[in-house]
């Protein structure tokens, strides 16, 4: 489903170069990729949806190379069928959370489902703030907002940087409940990237990242 | 629901409440000070152009010119003084005069003066009697349109003129007006004035029973027509020796409004200045803006959105900012009309209150959006090169 190949990451011309080691997840299954603060986590995650160019090597999404695409393409492409959540939410301050939702479907162009937004913030917990501002809710209650928001338009693949690295015990367990039994219900692939030892024995597929030598 | 780029525009430009009031009010203000300032120039210069209609020169006693122009046609300031009708009728007998129409005046009612003159001064004006019939014997009065709105006086009243132009201390209780006719609305002096004979205004002034010999008989003021182009040059050396001068409205009022343009220049750089202030601060609001919501803008870039999504986005908050203030400065440019024109008619007796939309205002919002858009347009490069990793991680 997704699958990269002797990635290699520059962000400058003269800065060091990141290596990674290659990343495979069939469809519809569970990846933690693992490793220490500082080792290029994000850029990974970012190299795997697209938002980065690898210097060398591949990114393959459901058969479809990033590398082959235009900007653009990657934008649309990324838009209809990946869903990210982040570290800490972001949101659109300036709309509902159940707004927030529409957001997804209203920028690769495809229709809203009211009821589907709402159905999912119920299974979320969170149907009761659905026309509260991002702001006036918890720190627990906007994480389920974005996995909400990463889920609504059924994209085939969620990547997830750093869930519950914000989070306490009870709540870490439980956004990652969340977010299990959502991405398998939605039939999505998950792949989570974190530091977070909490979650090593949650997952038996893993992969451990180690810190990047200065070159390669 | 269906979200849209105007709808999240909006959004965010009421999220931010205390920046947005102040770009508003500030091209707000900017716009309707311009937009005043062309209104009254326009109503100024409207009111000046009806009634100087077709005046060539204006005869009456030596003193301001100009004064003597605003006293005799616009009735606005005092006039320059009598002079004798003997000497004034060699002048409208002159070859290169067409027509002279003499006036009378020195006596009010209510503050409107009363006029003496001939049918010729109504039909100058295009004035149409609404109600009743012309002025034919003396201490007959045909009333102005607004003066007939404002002191309730109506065909077959009678009323007692005051001594002067202004005030109504010195009342002549001996001698009664009565109104035998009303005008229609010209949208002229004449909406303002009472009319009558002339031999009217010279009978209220004389001492009871003793009429003034016929070649001591004064008037105010005649407007002249010419019919030689000549007059200009040679009626002044013809009257040398008199008390009397004549001026040309035309000339005089042009000065008039030359010495008021250094007023409105200064204005008009003053409305100029704040709506680039305004400008300004639409710039800052919507740079501002970008700079707080960096993340929001890579997180729709995440979510799939597009960078000419995001440019349009700004484009939008600028827009709605621009139109927006500019609309409310149209609406303040006429509540400024509409209290200049309180203070003009309470003043001056004309009336300003045509605030329909001009062309040049249409211009002049056009312009300010435009600019709004290009204010919006310089931070909305910004997020079209926004680094969405970048950006992204830098926020966690």
């Amino acid at each position: 489903m997704i699958r990269t190949r002797n990635l290699v990451f520059q962000y400058q011309k003269d800065s060091p170069l990141l290596t990674f080691p290659d990343v495979e997840c069939p469809a519809q299954e569970q990846l933690l990729l693992l490793g220490a603060s500082g080792c290029g986590k994000t850029t990974l995650l970012h190299l795997l949806c697209g938002m980065l160019q690898p210097a060398q090597g591949t990114v393959n999404i459901n058969g479809q190379a990033l590398d082959q695409m235009t900007e653009a393409e990657r934008d649309a492409f990324r838009g209809q069928h990946v869903g990210i959540v982040f570290q800490k939410s972001h949101f659109l301050q300036s709309l509902t959370v159940l707004e927030n939702l529409a957001m997804p479907a209203f920028l690769h162009g495809a229709a809203f489902d009211k009821r589907e937004g709402l159905r999912l913030l119920e299974q979320l917990g969170i149907a009761h703030k659905a026309n509260s501002r991002p702001r006036d809710l918890s720190v627990g209650e906007q994480q389920r907002a974005g996995i909400a928001r990463a889920l609504i338009h059924r994209p085939a693949l969620v990547l997830a940087d750093e869930p519950t690295s914000a989070l306490d015990d009870g709540s870490a367990a439980a956004v990652m409940d969340l977010l299990e039994t959502q991405a398998t219900a939605a039939r999505a692939t998950l792949v989570i990237v974190t530091h977070d030892q909490r979650l090593k024995d949650r997952f038996g597929n893993r992969l451990n990242l180690t810190a990047q030598p200065q070159s390669a | 629901m269906k979200l849209n780029w105007l709808y999240i525009a909006w959004r965010n430009v009421g999220l931010k409440k205390l920046q947005t009031a102040l770009s508003l009010v500030l091209l707000a203000f900017g716009v309707g000070l311009v937009s005043l300032l062309m209104l009254s120039e326009k109503q100024l210069s409207d009111t000046f152009d009806r009634n100087i209609e077709d005046i060539d020169l204006v005869l009456g006693a030596k003193g301001s010119p100009l004064q003597l122009i605003l006293a005799n046609v616009y009735h606005v300031d005092a006039p320059t003084g009598n002079i004798r009708l003997a000497d004034a009728e060699k002048v409208i007998r002159h070859p290169y005069i067409a027509e002279g129409i003499p006036l009378a005046y020195g006596d009010n009612y209510r503050g409107y003066r009363i006029v003496g003159s001939t049918d010729a001064y109504t039909a100058h004006y295009g004035g149409e009697v609404a109600e009743g019939r012309t002025f034919e014997a003396s201490f007959e009065v045909v009333v102005g349109a607004k003066v007939a709105e404002a002191t309730g006086l109506k065909v077959g009243d009678e009323f007692f003129s005051a001594h002067g132009l202004q005030d109504e201390t010195d009342v002549h209780t001996d001698k009664v007006f009565r109104v035998v006719g009303r005008l229609e609305p010209s949208g002229t002096v004449l909406d303002q004035l009472l009319l009558c004979t002339i031999s009217t205004i010279w009978e209220v002034h004389e001492g009871h029973g003793e009429a003034v010999a016929p070649e001591d008989r004064e008037i105010t003021a005649v407007l002249l027509k010419k019919r030689n182009p000549l007059a200009v040059l040679t009626i002044p050396n013809t009257i040398r020796e008199t008390n009397m001068q004549v001026a040309l409205p035309s000339i005089e009022i042009n000065r008039l409004t030359q010495n008021f343009g250094i007023g409105m220049n200064t204005l008009r750089a003053i409305a100029l200045l704040i709506m680039l202030i305004s400008f300004a601060s639409i710039f800052i609001s919507v740079y501002d803006n970008l700079l707080a919501r960096r993340y929001e803008l890579a997180l729709m870039r995440t979510m799939g959105g597009s960078r000419g999504g995001l440019f349009l986005l700004l484009l939008l908050e600028g827009g709605l900012l621009s139109t927006g203030g500019s609309l409310l400065g149209l609406v303040l440019s006429r509540l400024g009309l509409v209290a200049l024109a309180q203070l003009v008619e309470d003043k001056f007796r004309y009336d300003w209150s045509n605030i329909g939309v001009m062309p040049e205002e249409l211009i002049l919002v056009g312009l300010a959006i435009f600019v709004g858009l290009i204010a919006a347009a310089i931070p909305g490069i910004s997020a079209v090169r926004i680094d969405t990793s970048r950006t992204l991680s830098e926020a966690q």
